[in-house]
């Protein structure tokens, strides 16, 4: 009996710690599983005209702290926009209504993730509430193009390209609207 | 030599018939030696708690040394932050089961085939047959199920030691940050992977405890026989893995 109860003990703790092990795998190195038994979560949308190679999974962040991660991307036929669903930490409930996203790159060539931008406004968002001030993600290529478009540019035009606004927001619509010309 | 050539082949695709239905001789067994749980709990203590401190072991070194070689190759190219998911990817699908199933094959493969190779020398086996006691059902299968229970808890744990000896090399004394190792490897690890990884290990398994106890079972009943069936049962093992690994590998991509 005695002998039985040790093996017993022993073929129990090592099935206990290797469940525990497989626990770990599913839950700790995956981004996947962190969101099963994770806070309370609520949902925003954002549509984005272009979101270059954003995942499901990507980080959301606000002055650089996660507070959430991207759960869904789709496209909406109607106004051909990416609809990116957003699953926000309850914890952070306090985003004005008129915050906006933007989508970077973290480093160089890594992945993207979005980066929310306070706004001024008095109410936030809700679940299920939608951020309308968004932008594109940074094509690499879109931009080469763009740099390349500009250095001819500015061997025939000198003058033109100095008198260019200096901010960079305003920098891709006026670069869109130099191509359309 | 041509004839020679023809029976070696024809004994090996006799021999690997004799191992299906050996296995379809088990998995018929197997539902009824489920409600006898004493049995399989004392083979999983036997094949899976008495690998634990090797598995463990050789895992804290295998997660040493990716970190170190790792970190070697990702500081030139300035991405030392990759190392978590470099170690994660590299053990949970590949070294986690592979290595523990080949120590698996030597540790509790040998243990297994030599034991049924013993009870089959000195008329074990015959004696329980006598005694209308059915040795596949009360000596083999539970041997079987241990080890296929014990083999993805064993992989399980030896990924987790290894990515904690990656990430004490890595980010105790070469420096990587802590958050942004744990953070990329979360980012870019997938469920898909570590699904991988237990398929793998099951499936290595059922093949490792297989050929133990299919060498055992059949093995010559003289000294000689029972050496030469827990030699074959680490050389097939090592062989099938490899082979297995391969395939499965492919199937998932």
């Amino acid at each position: 009996m005695r002998k039985s109860r040790t093996l017993n003990l022993g073929t129990g703790s090592f099935v206990l710690l290797g469940f525990a092990a497989l626990f770990f795998l599913t839950t700790q190195t995956t981004s996947r599983g962190l969101t099963w038994f994770g806070p309370p979560r609520y949902e925003v949308i954002a549509k984005f005209d272009n979101i270059g190679d954003l995942k499901v999974g990507a980080p959301v962040s606000m002055s650089g702290v996660e507070i959430g991660r991207v759960a869904k991307i789709d496209f909406d036929s109607n106004d051909y926009k990416a609809v990116v669903l957003l699953r926000l930490n309850e914890r952070y409930n306090k985003i004005p209504t008129d915050s906006d996203a933007s989508i970077y790159t973290q480093g160089l060539l890594g992945g993207k993730f979005i980066g929310i931008t306070a706004g001024g406004a008095d109410t936030y968002l809700q679940d299920k509430g939608q951020i309308d001030f968004t932008q594109s993600a940074f094509v690499l290529e879109n931009l080469i193009g763009q740099v390349l478009a500009n250095f001819t540019k500015s061997k025939a035009d000198e003058q033109q390209n100095s008198a260019a606004p200096a901010d960079t927001k305003s920098n891709a619509d006026t670069k869109s609207k130099e191509k359309t010309k | 030599m041509f004839k020679e050539l023809w029976e070696s082949f024809t004994d090996a695709l006799e021999g690997l018939g004799s191992v299906v239905h050996f296995l379809f001789r088990l998995v018929v067994h197997s539902p009824s030696a489920l409600l006898r749980f004493n049995l399989i709990s004392q083979q999983i203590f036997n094949s899976g708690a008495f690998s634990l401190v090797i598995i463990m072991l050789s895992g804290l070194f295998v997660g040493m040394v990716l970190g170190l070689q790792g970190f070697q190759l990702l500081q030139r190219f300035g991405s030392e932050e990759s190392l978590g998911v470099a170690a994660t990817i590299g053990l949970v699908k590949e070294l986690g089961p592979v290595v523990t199933a080949l120590l698996f094959a030597g540790r509790a493969g040998t243990a297994l085939a030599s034991e049924l190779g013993l009870m089959r020398a000195t008329d074990q086996i015959s004696a329980m047959e006598m005694m209308a006691v059915d040795p596949i059902q009360r000596v083999v299968v539970p041997r079987f199920l241990g080890g296929v229970i014990s083999m993805p808890l064993l992989a399980a744990i030896f990924s987790v030691i290894g990515i904690y000896g990656a990430q004490l090399i890595g980010v105790q004394i070469m420096g990587v940050d802590s958050g942004s190792f744990w953070s990329q490897m979360r980012s870019a690890v997938g469920l898909k992977d570590v699904t991988e990884g237990i398929v793998k290990s099951l499936i290595f398994g059922v093949a490792c405890s297989l050929i133990a106890v299919y060498q055992g079972y059949y093995a010559t009943p003289t000294a000689e026989g029972v050496g030469r069936a827990t030699t074959s049962t680490v050389v097939t093992s090592a062989v099938v893995i490899l082979f297995l690994d391969y395939l499965i590998t492919a199937a998932f991509l």
